[in-house]
């Protein structure tokens, strides 16, 4: 039986989207109760009830939702360009859901174990951008031609500062490989021997560009509502809309996972002693998810200069001396290695 | 047909359609767009020739920044498609003559063209102990040090020009002081003046924007 899965053709084909699935059912399903949350957390930080009516404590509100947006008519404005309009969403939702091939949630648990994998994260999230020009183009209208410009100056201009802090994480390794970083962060001093420690700055940096590279408050510019009506979402409706909002939580949820992996341990305990395992990275991704969330209720939105002073101004130079000071810091091995874990041979 | 061919073929089959459509589209968006759907597909050609970590950074930078700045480009233009269908007709003699010139010469290097009977097998040659990153890695700062900085200086030298050529400081716009606007004192930013009914102001707010 298990040499039909890996010698036959038919059965890598078959194993290998029964591993897809497994990774996607659980992700969307997830998806549902994070979006949820999300409602959930912001309504408590304003003092308001949030949903409450669909299912118990309204649990079943994103079902509904989802329900709603399905069985609704795709509306398409009369001077879209209707092939680029519909196509803007699926590339949207296809980029947030393909970066997860290579994302390790345990030891030995990832469907593609690439040499490249923090480069192959990189590249489909810099794809994410396309989705947002091309729908704000096609929909052939002011708001949304504007909130895709917004967006794709802010995405590329973040993209940088994120491309640099992970080249730190990458020296420290000595790999692009997600299990690699994750084992050379396994020292035995558990939650103190993790990146955080000797690349603490970098944490922050990491936070507030993953934000703005997912177009999240207080960095929301391509969809303010308050000046743009929703940006780039303006002429969408049903389905196309909720592939959209689908592919942005996705790529959130993916952000909080990067940064679990990349500088909190992924599925390493905190505690030395306690078993690894999966459940310390799905729980240290619901704890990135909730400070985003809370970052969203209690943060106002930044003016749109700020933004790209912010990047272009602070980010950029600072992740750059830190790449450089991580590379010297690796080379003379300073405090025995702390920075160069592949002279560790762990 | 083996998985690497098949996918070899879809490929390849997905870069020259990409290629041909970017030429043949009418509207200049779809053509970058089409552009874009050629350099991903050829960075899967880079994949089945082992060599991820290029196609990887072709994506990065040519997908995920350059193409952008294009389509920022492209997107901006007000073409007059009409006008420019009238335009093509009067340059097509030059047009043409231009494409022999280059057909001629591609056949006049492809008649001396002698092609070494091994090169077949040479396509991906195996790099053996080491994973092809760290090859590049070995080869660019190591035996090609120089050569890589010298690289790097043109591009300062480049992008020093852009910004050269670009920058202006006009002195008939304000600019902003993002430092000051933060550092702001609220209790020296409001003054608060009792204003009798006709009399308005006498002197001028002290540090008011005129």
């Amino acid at each position: 039986m298990a040499d039909f899965f890996t010698n036959n053709w038919l059965g890598i084909v078959l194993l290998t989207l029964g591993q897809c699935l497994l990774i996607l059912v659980p992700l969307l399903v997830a998806l549902a109760f994070l979006l949820y949350a999300d409602r959930k957390i912001w309504a408590a930080v304003q003092m308001r009830r949030g949903p409450n009516v669909v299912g118990p404590f309204g649990l079943m509100q994103s079902f509904a939702d989802f329900l709603k947006y399905i069985v609704k008519e795709v509306v398409i404005p009369a001077g879209a360009d209707k092939a680029v309009f519909l196509i803007a969403p699926l590339i949207s939702f296809v980029v947030a859901v393909i970066a997860w091939a290579v994302i390790p949630f345990n030891d030995t648990w990832v469907l593609a174990d690439v040499n490249v994998a923090i480069l192959y994260v990189l590249a489909i999230s810099s794809l994410g951008v396309y989705g947002i020009i091309m729908g704000g183009w096609a929909s052939n209208s002011k708001y949304p031609f504007l909130g895709s410009l917004r967006s794709a100056a802010q995405m590329i201009s973040y993209e940088v500062s994120l491309g640099l802090i992970i080249i730190g994480v990458i020296i420290s390794t000595g790999s692009m490989n997600f299990g690699d970083i994750v084992r050379a962060q396994d020292t035995g001093a558990g939650i103190f021997g993790w990146y955080w420690v000797v690349h603490f700055p970098m944490v922050f940096l990491f936070t507030i560009s993953a934000l703005a590279e997912t177009n999240r408050p207080p960095f929301d510019l391509p969809e303010a509502e308050s000046e743009l009506v929703a940006g780039y979402q303006v002429e969408y409706s049903s389905t196309p809309f909720l592939l959209f909002m689908i592919g942005e939580y996705m790529a959130m949820v993916l952000m909080c996972t990067l940064t679990a992996l990349l500088f909190f341990g992924g599925w390493l305990s905190p505690i030395p002693g306690l078993p690894h395992g999966v459940f310390w990275l799905i729980l240290k991704i619901l704890f990135f998810f909730f400070i985003y969330s809370m970052v969203k209720a209690i943060t106002p939105r930044y003016r749109y200069d700020q933004l790209m002073r912010l990047g272009w101004k602070v980010f950029l130079p600072f992740s750059l001396f830190w790449v450089v000071l991580v590379a010297f810091l690796a080379k003379f091995e300073v405090l025995g290695g702390a920075w160069a874990r592949w002279t560790w041979g762990v | 047909m083996t998985a690497a061919a098949l996918a070899f073929y879809a490929f390849a089959i997905t870069t020259l359609t990409g290629g041909l459509m970017t030429v043949v589209s009418r509207n200049p968006v779809h053509s970058v767009l089409w552009l874009i759907l050629s350099f991903l597909s050829s960075a899967g050609l880079f994949v089945l020739l082992g060599a991820e970590f290029v196609a990887m950074l072709l994506v990065i930078v040519y997908v995920g920044a350059v193409a952008v700045l294009f389509l920022f480009v492209v997107m901006m233009l007000d073409v007059d498609f009409a006008e420019l269908k009238a335009e093509m007709a009067r340059y097509m003699p030059l047009a043409l003559l231009i494409g022999l010139i280059i057909l001629m010469q591609l056949a006049i290097a492809f008649g001396v063209w002698e092609v070494d009977a091994g090169a077949a097998t040479r396509v991906a040659a195996p790099i053996v102990g080491v994973d092809n990153t760290r090859a590049i890695g070995l080869l660019l700062y190591d035996r090609y040090f120089l050569l890589f900085q010298l690289a790097g200086l043109i591009l300062l030298v480049a992008m020093i020009g852009a910004i050269v050529l670009t920058l202006r400081h006009r002195q008939d716009v304000r600019r902003q002081d993002a430092l000051a606007q933060m550092f702001r004192d609220p209790a020296k930013a409001i003054e608060l003046r009792e204003i009798k009914p006709g009399q308005g102001l006498a002197a001028p707010i002290e540090g008011a924007r005129r």
